[in-house]
């Protein structure tokens, strides 16, 4: 107990000396949490749209004004040509092509369901597929709202109404930096956790410390401890101060409490140390650390559901993101923040993660030698 | 009877793949001594001291230190062992004296020894007004002033030093050879790597090593009078001269 605290002292000392790791701590989670959301917002407003509009009747007008009046799109080009709608995504004015049909009022009347084309501009995909998905979800409120109008009327069976419920029920305003926030503080405190305790340990090695350290008679366990608490002590201090930035910049509080934000942080550091680690006992300068870190860093961003939500990769995509401790503390901060869920809904992501941290650092512990 | 030697080795080898960089060593050394590990760059030196520090596992032979086996008793030979690695490896952003209390304290030192001798090594070194100074801002010969300090603080039995003067001024060495000489008084034994040759005379006993194998083994007069040599410097380049491997 009193090697590690002489352990634990020293590592403080260390770690509050270091304006490199301080400037880490304290700008790298401002900075990301202040640029990021905005660069990387994908709430699609101005979302260009040339409708080619085959029925001129009062209900695809009434349908186009309400498409305008949500304040996602704007109105580029309003014609009856195809060609002409086509010719303007070429040019790039406009973004997705919506065809109203002929008869488009009469199959509304008729069959209470009217078809609408749609075709997207795949240059700006993510723009052109989420503004698809809004027009959709305008469409079908339109849809309602024209049911409900017929619903007074007695001559219409009231089981040709449907319940239609946004796909978005748990974020409402679709802002999408409530999205993306949280997403952005789960790999800031992945970054931490493991690069920079990783860092850490093969800085000792190639400045030859370690070889010091590997001559006492401190024990395996006491020095593996010695490195991951003060790291995990600094994740926690770093997700704190993102926490407190998404508060205070986007006014973000969590639904669910804070507490089981923390609870699932703590252990999740665990398993984010134990990469750390690991990746230390396989490199033997900080270059080769790096190259390892920034590989794993890669895989784990683009399959950690932040940008892209998993369920819409490819098969194999999805296998490897089970193996993604990223995507899980994603998926509870999402739920924890959006939706409210408790320890008790995370107890499943908790126990695979907790597998994970053991798994980690037994590994780590087993390759980590005092003597070669 | 004789006293039975710190340390002890017989046929010690390590090899790495098929290069053999230590091969089959046999030497003792006995309490108290001071005793000269020399060898040109390569010879495996350092190799041969991570061995008996139980840093490295041996390929085969036997070796104890302080009476403990280097393939199954290594902590209790760390313990017992100081060591300076032939890499300064003190934390040069602690100050001095949170390095001697960090490497104290590991050691299992209580509080108020370290509090106690930390202040008699400080004015040993002059370096009272310092204590609170970076490690990494002091000048080289005292950085290693300080190394040797800190690896016989706990008070160890034996103490390994692997090139402990390389590039410092020889007024510095002079210093650090009378720290040696304290420490030895005081019964410590030494085991020291050096490639100055005048060092070499301050030995009780030195061993050259030429391609892994020990070549010669005695004291500074004794090896002079079986080369027939004037000097150590004599005796060194007619057995380096063999070496076939070198690292320079
Ligand atoms: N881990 C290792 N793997 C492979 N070869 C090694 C390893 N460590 C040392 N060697 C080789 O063993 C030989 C002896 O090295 P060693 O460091 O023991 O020499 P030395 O006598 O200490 O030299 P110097 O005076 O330069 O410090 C060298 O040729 C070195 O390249
Ligand atoms: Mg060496």
């Amino acid at each position: 107990m009193r090697t590690l605290r002489f352990l634990l002292q020293k590592e403080f000392k260390q770690v509050f000396r270091d304006p490199a790791i301080l400037r880490i701590i304290f700008m790298m989670p401002i900075i990301q949490l202040l640029v990021l959301p905005w660069a990387a917002d994908y709430e699609v407003k101005n979302i260009k749209l040339a409708i080619v509009d085959h029925d001129h009747s009062d209900y695809s007008r009434q349908f186009i004004s309400k498409v305008t009046a949500s304040g996602y799109f704007q109105l580029d080009q309003y014609t009856t040509s195809y060609n002409k709608a086509v010719e303007e995504v070429e040019k790039e004015n406009a973004d997705i092509v919506v065809e109203i049909p002929v008869h488009f009022e009469k199959d509304l009347v008729k069959e209470s369901k009217a078809p609408l084309f749609m075709a997207v501009n795949a240059i700006n995909g993510v723009k052109a597929v989420l503004g698809a998905s809004y027009l959709q979800s305008i469409v079908q409120d339109y849809n309602n709202e024209i049911r409900q109008q017929w619903m007074q009327l007695p001559r219409f069976s009231p089981q040709t109404t449907i319940e239609i419920t946004s796909s978005n029920w748990f974020n409402p305003l679709m802002d999408y930096k409530l999205f993306m926030v949280p997403g952005i503080l789960v790999l800031l405190v992945t970054m931490v956790g493991s690069f920079l305790a990783a860092l850490n340990i093969v800085k000792e090695k190639e400045v030859g410390t370690i070889e010091q350290i590997n001559v006492t008679p401190i024990k395996k366990y006491q020095f593996i401890l010695g490195k991951l608490i003060p790291f995990w002590v600094l994740g926690l201090l770093i997700l704190t101060i993102g926490l407190a930035i998404s508060l205070i910049v986007y006014g973000i509080h969590p639904a669910g409490s804070f507490l089981t934000i923390y609870a699932f942080a703590a252990v999740y550091l665990l398993v984010v140390l134990g990469l750390g680690l690991l990746i230390s006992t396989y490199c033997n300068t900080q270059q080769q650390a790096m190259l390892i870190s920034f590989f794993l860093m890669m895989i784990f961003i683009l399959l950690g559901g932040l940008y892209t939500p998993i369920e819409s990769m490819p098969q194999w995509a999805q296998w490897i993101a089970k193996f993604n401790p990223v995507s899980y503390f994603i998926e509870v901060m999402r739920r924890v923040v959006l939706k409210g869920s408790s320890l008790a809904d995370i107890a499943p992501q908790i126990g695979i993660i907790l597998l994970f941290a053991f798994v980690l650092n037994g590994w780590a512990t087993w390759n980590y030698r005092k003597r070669s | 009877m004789t006293e039975q030697p710190i340390i002890y080795t017989e046929h010690l080898t390590k090899r790495f793949g098929d290069f053999t960089a230590v091969d089959a060593i046999s030497f003792e050394v006995q309490k108290g001594e001071i005793f000269g590990f020399l060898g040109a760059n390569g010879a495996g030196k350092t190799t041969a001291m991570r061995m008996l520090c139980g840093l490295s596992l041996p390929t085969s032979g036997k070796a104890t230190i302080a009476g403990f086996d280097v393939y199954k008793q290594t902590e209790k030979i760390k313990q017992n062992i100081g060591y300076m690695s032939q890499k300064f490896s003190l934390y040069e952003d602690l100050t001095i004296k949170e390095n001697i209390r960090f490497y104290a304290g590991i050691y299992g030192k209580s509080d108020a020894f370290i509090k106690d001798k930390t202040a008699q090594l400080l004015q040993q070194l002059n370096l009272e007004a310092e204590g609170d100074k970076l490690v990494g801002s002091l000048p080289l010969g005292l950085k290693q002033k300080l190394a040797f300090s800190v690896a016989v603080f706990h008070e160890p039995q034996i103490v390994f030093l692997d090139e402990p003067t390389g590039g410092v001024d020889p007024v510095t060495r002079r210093e650090f050879w009378n720290m040696i000489y304290e420490a030895a008084t005081a019964g410590i034994t030494i085991f020291v790597t050096t490639h100055y040759m005048d060092e070499a005379e301050y030995c009780n006993r030195i061993s050259i090593m030429v391609d892994g194998k020990i070549e010669a083994l005695d004291t500074p007069a004794g090896l002079k009078e079986t080369y027939n040599a004037a000097t150590m410097d004599d005796v060194f380049l007619q057995l380096a001269r063999k070496a076939t491997r070198s690292d320079a």
